[in-house]
């Protein structure tokens, strides 16, 4: 690591000093050259290059010898085993974003009531440093289940047992597992929602909401009325965040299950199709796929994320 | 990005005035009582992995805080190169590799992207704008969509046709190999994040400095550098807890060599191979999740600068 950083220090120290000695008018495409140079050759090879192969691929075979035309897109969305992993990117879709969102906006609320938020906030904001890797084998610990007979470790199934329903092997029951990993999610993002609503919240200009007590606003008229408007950009670009992480989904369901017993996504699925079962066709279908889903979301996303910042 | 240039100070006077939406004891209590139902997952993992190996297995942590029986036999046991954690030399090698791989992936990617971004924001040529457009629109390319032909680069080369244009680099399943995947996916959101802050810079200053004779280089080192500490430090601790916590990049480019997995790679295997060993998958999580858990404690405020900066990614 260090030979590494020492190198890539080095050649830059040297390039530098050689460049700068440039003079006239040499000066500026040189320095052109150097500052831009490295950055674009990586993202050309790094990005540009690959997605556009990874189009080009996703009309050929699975050793990428033969032209299919759409027949991997065909078979993404009628074979039968595919069935099961887009119902379930439906159902993240459907459940997770707005989960996470609205259980972020309303402890941001509460947040906005409370004197002092520090230690309580940090808490609820800390799963969000934790990998999903991590945040998986925690969650897992909470579902871990034991033969009736034997004593119920994990937190869930004990809880099941003394409120008199027998625990199962909660992973294995579909489509309950899925659900059990959305939790894994929500909790680990929920913070990330709070926080940046409830600076959104604190933002809202104090004399907006005393003129609107004087007016008679308050409870869930208040916040219908004057808070939610006020964040509501706010709250679609962390919604759009969490529509776009949600499809990207791969580290929970591949810690967690590894894409077994029906709990498969479109993203994990994209990584078995690769690099399990070697069909580079139809991997890279379902990652154009992936990138038309994200894209329109994305593209509303940093363009709210623009227009509100041009604002502030 | 104001969110990086700008602290907004909310006027805080009188800031509670009016919002009668709850309760205040009511929504203290509703807080807290979220919070510790949100804590307590890890708590468990925590007690556990300070619990008798035995202890573990016959009741559930909770007891632990009636009968606290504390050993760090389990870390004893994922440190050391004996046959209880199965293999061969603990997890210290892979705690290493983790540095190893995440160190160097933050600090190439943000050296090239401040250079891009000064370059882009300062030396104006023909051009430049829609170049810097462009690489903006990059950040709508999902890592995956780049993974399988970055891989066969690095294993094949580039060829069209019977030409070569890249040769095959070789470097899958080396450091390199994954430093590379993880700079280039890092550039864009980090060139876009730094032109926003690097623009924003007084143009005074870069005129005088311009007058004064310094060539870009000494510009850029004396001035842009020392300026973008900032924002080079909220997309620093970002980018290192990407990097730290990422699976997916890991797993493509570590290939099927097991000496350079980072632990969080390692760990998502052993969650398998290792099933009802908690004594062992708890320590070991803990490990991993300390280090993002100390950046995220002690530069909380930078962490959050850096979260918000980078929520497009």
């Amino acid at each position: 690591m260090l030979a590494g950083i020492a190198i890539f220090l080095a050649v830059l120290a040297a390039i530098f000093f050689i460049a700068g000695r440039a003079n006239g008018k040499k000066q500026r495409p040189i320095a052109i050259l150097v500052f831009l140079g490295p950055a674009l050759v990586l993202l050309l090879f790094g990005l540009l290059g690959p997605a556009i192969r990874t189009f080009v691929l996703s009309f050929k075979g699975s050793a990428s010898h033969t032209w299919v035309g759409f027949k991997n897109y065909q078979w993404l969305f009628t074979d039968e085993s595919m069935r099961i992993v887009l119902r379930n990117t439906v159902f993240w879709i459907l459940f997770t974003p707005i989960i996470t969102t609205g259980l972020g906006l309303l402890l941001a609320i509460l947040l906005d009531r409370m004197r002092r938020e520090s230690v309580a906030k940090s808490l609820i904001f800390m799963p969000m440093a934790i990998s999903f890797v991590g945040a998986s084998i925690i969650w897992k610990f909470v579902y871990q289940y034991a033969n009736p007979n034997q004593p119920q470790i994990g937190l869930m199934s004990s809880i099941a047992r003394h409120l008199g329903f027998g625990p199962t092997n909660w992973l294995l029951q579909q489509p309950l597992n899925t659900f059990l990993l959305m939790i894994i999610f929500v909790w680990s993002q929920t913070g990330f929602a709070m926080v940046i609503l409830s600076a959104a919240i604190k933002a809202v200009p104090a004399d907006i909401m005393e003129a609107s007590a004087l007016d008679g606003a308050h409870g869930w008229k208040l916040f219908r009325g004057v808070t939610f408007p006020m964040v509501r950009s706010t709250f679609i670009v962390v919604l759009a965040t969490m529509v776009v992480a949600t499809l990207k989904l791969f580290d929970i369901v591949q810690a967690s299950t590894g894409g077994n017993f029906g709990t498969s996504v479109l993203a994990n699925e994209m990584y078995s199709e690769v690099f399990v079962r070697y069909d580079a066709g139809r991997g890279s279908a379902m990652a154009i796929v992936l990138f038309l889903l994200v894209v329109p979301v994305l593209v509303y996303n940093i363009y709210n994320l623009r227009r509100e910042r041009s604002i502030a | 990005m104001s969110l990086l240039t700008r602290n907004k100070a909310p006027k805080l006077a009188d800031h509670n005035a009016g919002r009668k939406l709850f309760g205040s004891r009511g929504a203290t209590i509703t807080v807290w009582i979220i919070a510790i139902f949100w804590t307590i997952p890890t708590l468990g993992l925590f007690a556990t992995s300070f619990r008798p190996k035995e202890e573990i297995s016959a009741n559930g942590w909770w007891n632990f805080f009636i009968h606290p029986h504390l050993t760090l036999a389990n870390y004893s046991a994922i440190f050391s190169s004996g046959t209880t954690s199965g293999i061969s030399n603990g997890i210290m090698p892979y705690v290493i590799n983790s540095f190893v791989i995440t160190i160097p992936a933050v600090i190439f990617p943000i050296t090239i992207a401040t250079m891009a971004a000064y370059c882009l924001a300062w030396v104006k040529f023909r051009g430049s704008d829609a170049l810097f457009y462009g690489i903006f629109a990059l950040q709508i390319v999902p890592i995956q969509v780049a993974l399988v032909p970055l891989l066969n680069l690095f294993t094949g080369g580039v060829h069209i046709g019977t030409v070569t244009v890249v040769p095959a680099l070789h470097i899958a399943g080396t450091f390199v190999g994954i430093w590379l995947p993880h700079t280039m996916f890092a550039l864009p959101l980090a060139i876009y994040l730094l032109h926003n802050f690097i623009s924003s810079l007084p143009r005074d200053l870069m005129e005088a400095a311009n007058v004064d004779g310094a060539s870009h280089f000494t510009v850029f080192r004396r001035i842009v550098l020392p300026l973008s500490v900032p924002a080079i430090a909220a997309f620093t601790i970002f980018q290192f807890l990407w990097v730290w916590n990422d699976l997916l990049v890991a797993l493509t480019f570590t290939g099927g060599t097991e000496g350079i997995n980072p632990l969080n790679a390692k760990l998502r295997g052993l969650a398998g191979t290792w099933g009802s060993h908690w004594e062992l998958l708890t320590s070991s999580a803990f490990v991993m999740i300390v280090v993002p858990l100390i950046v995220f404690f002690s530069l909380q405020r930078y962490f959050v600068r850096g979260l918000l900066a980078g929520s497009v990614k």
